[in-house]
């Protein structure tokens, strides 16, 4: 199938036009021995019945998976506007008069990113959770020429990974790890008092990887003498419940944002997030919108801060992002329009009960449920391969793998709970194991 | 939550904020609840919020109104044409949507879901690598400029490997922000190279920069004048001949698919676009998708996690390498655009493919020697799928790019890339793409036409445009001056806008 919408006399109108014989005298400036001229070894082409039946997938019904990607319930209203093509098919808003749609709508999810955190201002969005941490190590390495990351071994390891990757080149920076409490899951506060100075740029997640909740006001404390420091949250749901972020504060709030109205998509596009303090706004990675006014001075909006990045500043930009993930900003945006506060509340309410209800048959059932800190809507638990294949033989997915990221947890497999599972599904787990 | 003014300072001139249509009570959403809500009193009281989250609250049907209205002062590609330089703004298949959707319930845990779809990012990278004549990909890169880091990274990972501490990396002129940012990120220094006289790289500059620090050349073919880089096998070979790796910026792949592959040219990594060559949607501003693709010799030092065959000719993720860089994303990339971009390949197939750069280049020609009798043309040697005008004929009267721009704006057209690249002063820069119709074309030529004469005629109602559009012209200035990033941040600045009226 081809998309080229011209027919055969109208390229020849054009060949004439241009006033070439053929369409390969176009290319003369291409070298004859770098000319293609074999077919390229590829199927196709393809009308859209044999596509369809081509890619069939086969998703689970009954899991229990997590771990900084979540299945929650994404009102029709998203996807209705968000399919919409003047916002779908539309180019990065680099001309607001003909962008305004964009525009306000990035704005409004930077506001609503911003009072949900309770930070200054929220950037229009990363590729995801782990590159927004790493830009924001990044941030603190070249604002304060700090020496050390110091993050939590609770923290998603795919996000310790993916920083350890930006920052692999740079000698001059040691990034060390905060041992976890075996007992709680919570972050071991002692090691962290030792580990932090203001030679320091300090991340922490909240909830942790084990889906613990770490107790952010004494972590405050010592976070305060880092020389700069973050709170990551990779399951936004959360702030349905707990106490904004910012109002701890963190020069960073960075995470991601999937959980609000984008679906797992088989692990993206995500939505990564990044939030800062005034102090700090200047040297934020990423694209920011601004509200302005027009020549007829009436309300307007465009993007701002532009100096900071590469189009301007090319080698010196405080990053090299350029497209972001727009579009899963617009469904955030519509998502947190639709469920607005109560709705939020109630959702995290759920997760977190969901996630207890869980909890407590898994321990009538005798699992073992390694940690004894609060929890949001994950928790660790002990189980053997035999009873995983079991389960997953009876349909289900109970959760992910995790002894091979955290060798100190034997047996380790993290359940998620959301709002999309049923208490049947819980009570489904139950009976199968 | 606390009430909300809207910034009022500010007259309406389309939509209100969603916080000016915030009032209590007014979402009756009912939220799935399939649980029995426990107390949750083991979570400490100093962390939990006794206030509900601080969001607006609207009903769905003002939720839906409001988005819709704001859309509606947008452009995209399914209103007309969209010619921006080096974006490559085509036509996105609407089946390709549709199939990408069926991914969205997956998790990426789900083994068993996952096996189906390893194997179709398995075929999707096997025809990358055909179309690039390249050995390897990895399809982890979010973005253009994600695939650029990763590619960089790779490149730092191979000459650690070999020993050698090479720092520069030479960057022509004409080059996209995104190459010397990714390099410094990377830790490479970015150096700046001229092209030459006729709108592309000589080999005989590269020689005088050649020495044993320099790490890699990066260069876009066709670059971002349009032009093919001529000389590139040669500044291959020589390049080879001193130690250091070609980096190929795959932005204008759409100008050579199926016609030329970087592979020959002697690239031994780059990065493409699948948001523009492979015609995903940019969903204004993203997700985009960059693979990045290596010849044999750099294949070990791929991010992490690599797609293999097992016994069973099925595939599994390996997700340990001592060589590798590492892991450049928390989940699969950008997998949907990934989803999307084979069924798109398929669609086409080889020759329609090939029949994309003869299109984009046909296309591009047209509008190119219609405008050449009304625009300055600042290079006579031949483009491809895109071209460079600039305002130095409207210049005498005192119009300029912006101008021009902000005129296309006033005939519902969405303008090219302007002030870019730096190389041309007051560039405009023009890309059609193959998915343009002839009648699209001829309209676009005729605008451009119509303002030229204007621009003789009456160029004094220049500074007034655009005439039809949401806004009138934007003070990006004022916003720059006043940072109001968020609905909260206007009654701060009230003052200073009001004494700005």
């Amino acid at each position: 199938m081809s998309f080229i919408p011209l027919s055969r006399e109208e390229r020849k109108e054009i060949l004439d036009a241009i006033g070439v014989e053929d369409e390969d005298e176009l290319f003369e400036t291409i070298p004859p021995h770098l000319r293609y001229k074999e077919s390229l070894n590829i199927q196709g082409p393809l009308d859209e019945e044999t596509l369809r039946a081509r890619f069939q997938f086969r998703p689970h019904k009954i899991s229990f998976l997590g771990g900084g990607i979540y299945n929650h319930h994404i009102p029709a209203v998203v996807d209705a506007i968000a399919s919409r093509q003047e916002f779908y098919t539309a180019y990065t808003p680099y001309q607001p008069e003909i962008s305004q749609g964009t525009l306000q709508a990035i704005f409004e999810y930077q506001s609503m990113m911003a009072s949900l955190t309770k930070m200054y201002a929220s950037n229009a969005s990363m590729y995801d959770g782990a590159t927004a941490l790493a830009e924001a190590t990044l941030m603190a390495i070249s604002a304060k020429g700090l020496k050390r990351v110091v993050i939590t071994r609770a923290t998603n390891p795919a996000y310790r990974k993916v920083i350890n990757t930006y920052l692999q080149f740079n000698r001059s920076v040691e990034i060390l790890e905060v041992p976890f409490n075996i007992i709680s899951g919570q972050v071991d506060l002692d090691a962290l008092n030792d580990m932090v100075d203001s030679d320091t740029a300090l991340f922490i997640q909240q909830p942790n990887f084990f889906g613990i909740i770490e107790p952010l006001d004494k972590i405050a404390q010592t976070a305060a003498k880092a020389g700069f420091w973050g709170i990551v949250i990779t399951e936004m749901v959360s702030l349905g419940l707990l106490k904004p972020p910012g109002a701890f504060g963190p020069d960073v709030v960075v995470g991601d944002a999937q959980s609000f109205g984008n679906p797992q998509n088989a692990g993206g596009p995500l939505l990564g997030v990044l939030c800062t303090t005034k102090a700090s706004i200047r040297r934020m990675p990423g694209r920011i919108v601004g509200l302005t006014r027009d020549s007829s001075g009436k309300k307007a909006f465009c993007l701002t801060l532009a100096t900071r990045e590469q189009h301007i500043r090319r080698g010196k930009a405080t990053s090299n992002i350029c497209s972001n993930q727009g579009l899963c900003a617009l469904r955030a945006a519509i998502y947190l329009s639709a469920v607005g506060p109560r709705g939020l509340k109630k959702i995290a309410a759920q997760c977190a009960s969901g996630a207890r209800y869980l909890m407590k048959l898994m321990k009538e059932k005798g699992i073992d449920v390694i940690f004894n800190g609060p929890v949001f809507n994950e928790f660790v638990v002990r189980m053997e391969d035999a009873r995983i294949k079991a389960l997953e033989e009876a349909g289900l997915v109970p959760g992910i793998r995790i002894e091979n990221l955290y060798p100190e947890i034997p047996g380790g497999q993290l359940l998620t709970v959301t709002e999309m599972n049923t208490k049947k599904d819980v009570e489904c787990m139950k009976e199968r194991i | 939550m606390h009430e909300r003014k809207d910034l009022t300072i500010f007259p309406e001139r389309v939509e209100p904020l969603l916080s000016a249509i915030n009032k209590q009570g007014k979402n009756t959403r009912q939220m799935p609840a399939p649980f029995d809500v426990y107390p949750l009193d083991d979570i400490d009281k100093d962390i939990q919020n006794e206030d509900l989250p601080d969001l607006p609250d609207v009903s769905e049907v003002e939720t839906v109104r409001h988005f819709t209205r704001l859309s509606r002062l947008n452009y995209g590609i399914d209103h007309g044409i969209y010619p921006l330089g080096s974006c490559t703004m085509k036509y996105n298949p609407k089946i390709c949507e549709e199939i990408a959707g069926r991914v969205k319930d997956i998790h990426p845990a789900d083994t068993y879901a996952m096996t189906d779809i390893l194997k179709i990012l398995m075929e999707l990278s096997k025809d990358l690598e055909e179309i690039c004549g390249m050995d390897a990909s990895t399809l982890w890169g979010a973005a253009g400029a994600h695939g650029e880091l990763t590619g960089m990274l790779i490149i730092k990972k191979a000459l650690e490997k070999k020993g050698e501490n090479r720092s520069t990396v030479l960057i022509p002129d004409t080059a996209h922000g995104t190459n010397p940012a990714s390099c410094t990120i990377a830790g490479f220094n970015p150096v700046q190279i001229p092209s030459g006289p006729r709108g592309y790289l000589e080999a005989s500059t590269i020689k005088d920069y050649l020495d044993d620090d320099v790490a890699a050349l990066m260069i876009t073919n066709p670059n971002t004048l349009g032009i093919f880089e001529q000389e590139i096998a040669h500044i291959a070979e020589l390049l080879h001949n001193n130690g250091s790796y070609l980096y190929m910026d795959g932005a204008n792949l759409n100008a050579i698919l199926g016609t030329s592959r970087p592979g020959d040219m002697g690239a031994d990594c780059m990065h493409l676009n699948l948001h523009k060559t492979f015609a995903s949607p940019h969903g204004g501003g993203g997700p985009g998708s960059g693979p990045v693709l290596v010849k044999r010799h750099l294949i070990p030092y791929l991010p992490l996690p690599w797609i293999v065959a097992d016994e069973k000719d099925s595939y599994t993720l390996k997700w340990d390498s001592t060589s590798s860089i590492g892991t450049i994303h928390s989940g699969m990339g950008n997998l949907a655009v990934l989803i999307k971009t084979l069924a798109y390949i398929l669609s086409l197939g080889p020759e329609g493919i090939k029949d994309v750069s003869h299109v984009a280049t046909l296309n591009a020609n047209y509008i190119k020697t219609r405008l050449s009798k009304s625009f300055d043309i600042p290079y006579t040697t031949p483009t491809l799928h895109e071209f460079v005008l600039t305002d130095k004929r409207q210049q005498a009267n005192g119009v300029t790019t912006m101008d021009i721009a902000k005129a296309l704006i006033g005939f519902g057209i969405h303008p090219p890339t302007i002030y870019f690249p730096l190389v041309v002063n007051n560039a405009i820069m023009i890309e059609p793409t193959e998915t343009e119709p002839l009648e699209e074309l001829k309209r676009f030529a005729d605008i451009m036409e119509t303002i030229a004469t204007l621009a003789e005629t009456s160029p004094e109602i220049f500074k007034d445009m655009p005439f039809v559009s949401p806004v009138g012209r934007v003070d990006e200035v004022w916003a720059a001056r006043h940072l109001i990033l968020t609905w909260d941040m206007g009654e701060s600045n009230k003052e200073a806008a009001v004494s700005k009226q």
